[in-house]
């Protein structure tokens, strides 16, 4: 058993684009020698910014032998079939043997293949493999790039090490020969090195200043940011995108630590670490749970002078940075958020719903009127964390927070036309929130404002201050009626104005702040019950109870039908819930098989729409329990069977009980009806012949099965319920 | 940095000249129009379509009459230098190169942090976009690294490497001041505030407040309407020049403030129009000869 060094050097990979690459190099490798039959056990790969590498540990020396067999046509099928069935196998008509298959003699290709060696099947996947390689971006370069055909690459490719045992698999790509010969740190050790086997690569390349394991720069970089900030008396902001990011910018890292003015403290400490963060790369430390004034950054090589000028650099560019934040912070506070605002009118919203001035206008109305309706009320569902946010907005009276939430709403855009934002578009909302809170603004106003666009994902928090929740709730709902009105809704993958998203966060607003509203109707409503059961999904409630809820119609309240779904999970969870749903399974069955709709079939028909859909309509229902108690009045012209009495005496009593709980909301105790149905209902059908010869029996028993399925449909469509 | 005196600015320009024309490449002079970045030369645009290899370097000043700051701020300027190479085909050697150059203008790469970040480079006015890096020195970018893909809407046959300084972050670097008005100019007592101060507090008057918002709208027109009367007579390379033109107009009606967030869509794209017709333009004149000298080439 052998093992094989790739390495594939070029000009500086993209940080982001390294792991995807690295997958790549393995799925496409493993697929190649796949194809030349050779099963690749443990395989290791590595990136740095200047190569991609792969070892594979075990591999024979050869491939096995095989023989294939391809079935062809029959005998005195025409010759062009048969020629065609030859070339396609590579084998003459006189090697085909001719054997019965299902009485038919059919003619057979044997073609064996003898086993290759495997350093000729390295040489030829090594090529495959680059020319497949599906980077994110790719380009030309070079004299080849004279046409358009030439080698393709993420940046160009400069050379190829590829030895197998000690051995070199020779090939060529794009001009470039594999060879021996490596690289090490650019700096460090410009020279070439050369490999001798997948042993000793990656001890050469460290000796050379080169750490190929990406895991292994990670962790230098995690380890000693946090040890010099240590050093310095400060903790470090830990950021595991920024040590990824930064392993992959290096490949010898040496974290620095360096300071900055302390002034730039004035700054929001959210800017600082943005630009800090997404501008340089730096880490950013605190002091005592705050801001501190120091950064630290990762260098590539291991300085002379031991950083002072590196860090020296470093502080400089931050200082220009900050500076221009500082700058921006001071320009924006000098114009009143209400000044910002009125600029918001050369914005465009959407060419078809006006400026961003008209959205706010519209949003300013509707945060009013949830207010104004009482469905965001004064006094937070959620009791808010009373440390880190002493929920503003508490203890005002409803005309109060009506204001409040109008005044919020006017302003939570204003930030957008700020320098601030104009520079870093992360921090809407954020900055205005500050803006507000500088100029004196209710602390309920400033807090609407910075978190109105919360959440912004599944992860993240739900805002409980009712200010903010108006505000928030005002803006993702206008925003998916608007879409939805001038017919913008997500198509498949598209969803350019991030409606999915807003959906989502109106239903958690709604569902974890217990709002009582009517969230939607037609389109939007659809829309909604699929983007809750994909959130559900992931809270692990079953997308078919929401089905069977939903298709009970007329339900857009969110936090009343999610109250009966969960539950109906609870329910259909347990022993009588289940042999419930079995029950309810046979007896439909059984109507459907004889084609008996019982006392849901004889609802008048328009002669246009089905029955059975109009039996959903709300508005029927009354017309339906009347036509039920009718039936349900008329005597049994024959004395019943015991477990059949037992039945109707049991609807009896859970049908009332079930409707009065559903009326109140308690849906525990609904469920708790139905399954009192789980006895009688098993009975009934051990006991009770239903196909009696009596017609009369048959179609009394019939219409009780109907009048059992009904009544477990007013609490769900149990149809819907999967197993 | 060396333990030497830093360069001067004039001298860090000469310094580079010496380098790349040892390099082979041909020494040019900036062009004589008013441009946004080096890169509008015609020694970058127009050669880095065809076949023909072309090796130059030059020093081209550039107007971004919208980051004027009156003199005031110590880092942004509406008038200051891009230092070009441009190398077609792109050489092999092509970051070996460039990590040389630093070294001559005395930035040594052990005790500073060169880095190649990645920084995709495009141009919608000109049509154009390429592959590569800002590269960093402790943090700054200190220059633009581009492997040119397309030109004015043209695959690049073969791909041009663009290499653009920025000369007065370079030498505030070398000479280690934080103020570009501060810069050693020539070794001999002149600053860079000496020789433009005064041009930065008047310029950014007139790009700002000062400058005929009429008379630009009517150069910007005039400018478009000449392009395409080159275009007509088929001399594309005069054609290009209004498309300089119209470009830095624009530029100076966006410092002014009169074209507002919905029309300047639209004038960006006259812009391209006139950069691409003037490629195609220029293109066309040259492809029959081009396709005859060079084998394997294809418009």
């Amino acid at each position: 058993m052998t093992d094989f060094l790739l390495e594939l050097r070029c000009e500086e990979i993209p940080a982001r684009m390294q792991a995807g690459a690295r997958a790549d190099l393995e799925r496409l490798f493993r697929a190649e020698l796949a194809s030349a039959g050779l099963d690749v056990g443990a395989v290791t790969v590595w990136s740095t910014p200047r190569r991609l590498a792969l070892i594979a540990r075990g591999l024979p020396q050869a491939t096995e032998a095989v023989s294939e067999e391809a079935k062809g046509p029959p005998e005195g099928a025409p010759d062009a079939a048969v020629d065609g069935f030859c070339r396609k196998n590579g084998v003459t008509r006189e090697q085909l043997e001719l054997r019965e298959v299902k009485g038919r003699n059919t003619w057979f290709a044997v073609i064996d293949k003898p086993g290759r060696a495997v350093r000729e099947v390295l040489a030829e996947a090594i090529p495959a493999v680059i020319r497949a390689f599906p980077w994110p971006k790719s380009m030309r370069w070079g004299a080849a790039s004279l046409s358009t055909e030439s080698l393709r690459w993420v940046r160009p490719l400069s050379g190829i090490v590829a030895i197998f045992g000690e051995d070199l698999v020779a090939c060529e790509v794009g001009g470039i020969r594999s060879g021996y010969a490596t690289l090490g740190h650019r700096f460090h050790h410009p020279g070439e090195i050369t490999i001798g086997s997948a042993e000793d690569y990656a001890e050469k390349l460290r000796a050379c200043h080169v750490l190929v394991d990406q895991g292994e720069r990670e962790a230098i970089i995690r380890a000693r940011a946090q040890a010099v900030a240590a050093e310095a008396g400060l903790t470090l902001v830990e950021d595991e995108g920024l040590v990824v990011e930064n392993a992959g910018l290096t490949e010898w890292p040496v974290p620095l630590l360096g300071r900055f003015d302390e002034h730039f403290l004035e700054v929001p400490p959210e800017v600082i670490q943005l630009t800090t963060r997404t501008n340089q790369k730096y880490f950013v430390c605190e002091k005592d749970g705050e801001l501190a004034n120091a950064f630290v950054c990762t260098a590539n090589i291991e300085p002379k002078d031991g950083g002072a000028a590196i860090v020296d650099g470093n502080r400089k560019v931050l200082a220009a940075r900050l500076s221009d934040a500082r700058f921006f912070w001071d320009v924006d506070r000098k114009t009143a958020l209400a000044e910002h605002a009125k600029k918001l009118e050369r914005i465009t919203f959407h060419e078809k719903l006006g400026t961003v001035a008209d959205k706010v206008e519209r949003v300013a109305k509707l945060a009013r009127w949830l207010v104004e309706e009482g469905i965001v009320s004064p006094n937070p569902a959620v009791t808010p964390d009373l440390i880190r946010d002493p929920a503003p907005g508490a203890g005002v009276t409803k005309e109060e927070l009506a204001d409040l939430a109008e005044q919020a709403a006017r302003l939570c855009k204003a930030d957008l036309v700020t320098e601030m934002v104009g520079e870093f578009p992360e921090l809407q909302g954020l900055m205005g929130g500050y803006y507000a809170e500088q100029e004196g603004l209710d602390p309920a106003v400033s807090a609407a404002i910075r978190d109105h666009y919360k959440p912004v994902g599944q992860g993240d928090e739900v805002p409980t201050a009712p200010v903010t929740v108006a505000v928030s709730l005002a803006d993702k709902l206008d925003t998916l009626r608007s879409f939805f009105s001038i017919d913008e809704k997500p198509t498949g993958s598209k969803d350019p104005f991030a409606l999915r998203r807003a959906a989502l966060a109106v239903i958690r607003l709604v569902t974890e702040n217990d709002l009582r509203m009517s969230a939607a109707d037609g389109e939007l409503l659809d829309f909604f019950a699929d983007r809750l059961k994909v959130q559900q999904r992931e809270a692990g409630v079953r997308h078919d109870l929401i089905d069977a809820v939903f298709a009970l119609g007329g339900e857009d309240d969110l936090v009343r039908l999610l109250a009966r779904v969960h539950a109906l999970q609870a329910f259909v969870g347990t022993e009588d819930g289940a042999n419930l749903h079995a029950g309810y399974k046979r007896a439909a069955n059984i109507l459907r098989k004889e084609d008996w709709l019982g006392i849901e079939g004889e609802i008048a028909q328009t002669g246009e729409e089905d029955p059975l859909a109009e039996v959903d309509d709300p508005d029927l229902k009354e017309v339906v329990a009347a036509k039920m108690a009718e039936r349900h009045a008329k005597e049994l012209s024959y004395t019943p069977d015991p477990a059949e009495k037992a039945l109707i005496d049991a609807l009896d009593a859970a049908e009332p009980k079930a409707q009065a709980a559903i009326a109140g909301e308690d849906f525990e105790a609904a469920m708790a009806a139905l399954a009192s149905l789980r006895a009688p209902i098993d009975r009934f059908f051990d006991e009770v012949t239903v196909n009696d010869e009596d017609p009369i029996k048959r179609a009394a028993r019939l219409d009780l099965l109907a009048r059992f399925r009904a009544a477990v449909h007013n609490v769900a469509d149990f149809s819907r319920i999967e197993g | 940095m060396t333990d030497t005196t830093p360069l001067s600015f004039q001298d860090m320009i000469l310094a580079l000249h010496d380098y790349w024309s040892d390099k082979g490449c041909l020494i040019l002079q900036p062009y004589d129009m008013r441009m946004g970045a080096g890169t509008f030369h015609p020694a970058t645009t127009l050669r880095a379509l065809g076949p023909e290899p072309w090796n130059a370097a030059f020093a081209q000043p550039c107007r971004r009459p919208t980051d004027g700051r009156y003199g005031e701020n110590p880092n942004r300027l509406q008038h200051y230098y891009q230092y070009q190479v441009i190398l077609k085909p792109s050489p092999p050697d092509l970051q070996e190169l460039y990590l040389r150059s630093l070294e001559v203008i005395g930035i040594d790469p052990l005790a500073h942090d060169i880095r190649f970040v990645e920084d995709d480079w495009e141009s919608p006015t000109l049509g154009a976009w390429g592959l590569g890096w800002e590269v960093w020195c402790d943090g700054m970018e200190v220059t633009q690294f581009t492997y040119f893909q397309q030109m004015g809407g043209f695959d690049c046959k073969p791909v041009a490497g663009e290499l653009t300084y920025g000369l007065e972050r370079l030498a505030m670097y070398i000479q280690n001041v934080d103020n570009v008005y501060d810069l050693d100019f020539n070794g001999r007592g002149v600053t860079y505030g000496d020789v433009f101060l005064e041009n930065e507090k008047q310029m950014s008057k007139w790009n700002f407040e000062v400058a005929d918002t009429a008379a630009l709208f009517d150069l910007f027109g005039k400018a478009e309407a000449e392009c395409r009367n080159c275009l007509a007579n088929d001399v594309p390379i005069a054609a290009y020049e209004q498309a300089i033109e119209a470009s830095h107009i624009f530029n100076l009606l966006q410092a002014r403030g009169v074209i507002s967030v919905q029309e300047r869509a639209s004038y960006m794209g006259r812009v391209r129009d006139l950069a691409r017709g003037s490629c195609e333009a220029y293109m066309a004149k040259e492809k029959d000869r081009w396709a005859a000298e060079y084998e394997g080439w294809t418009a």
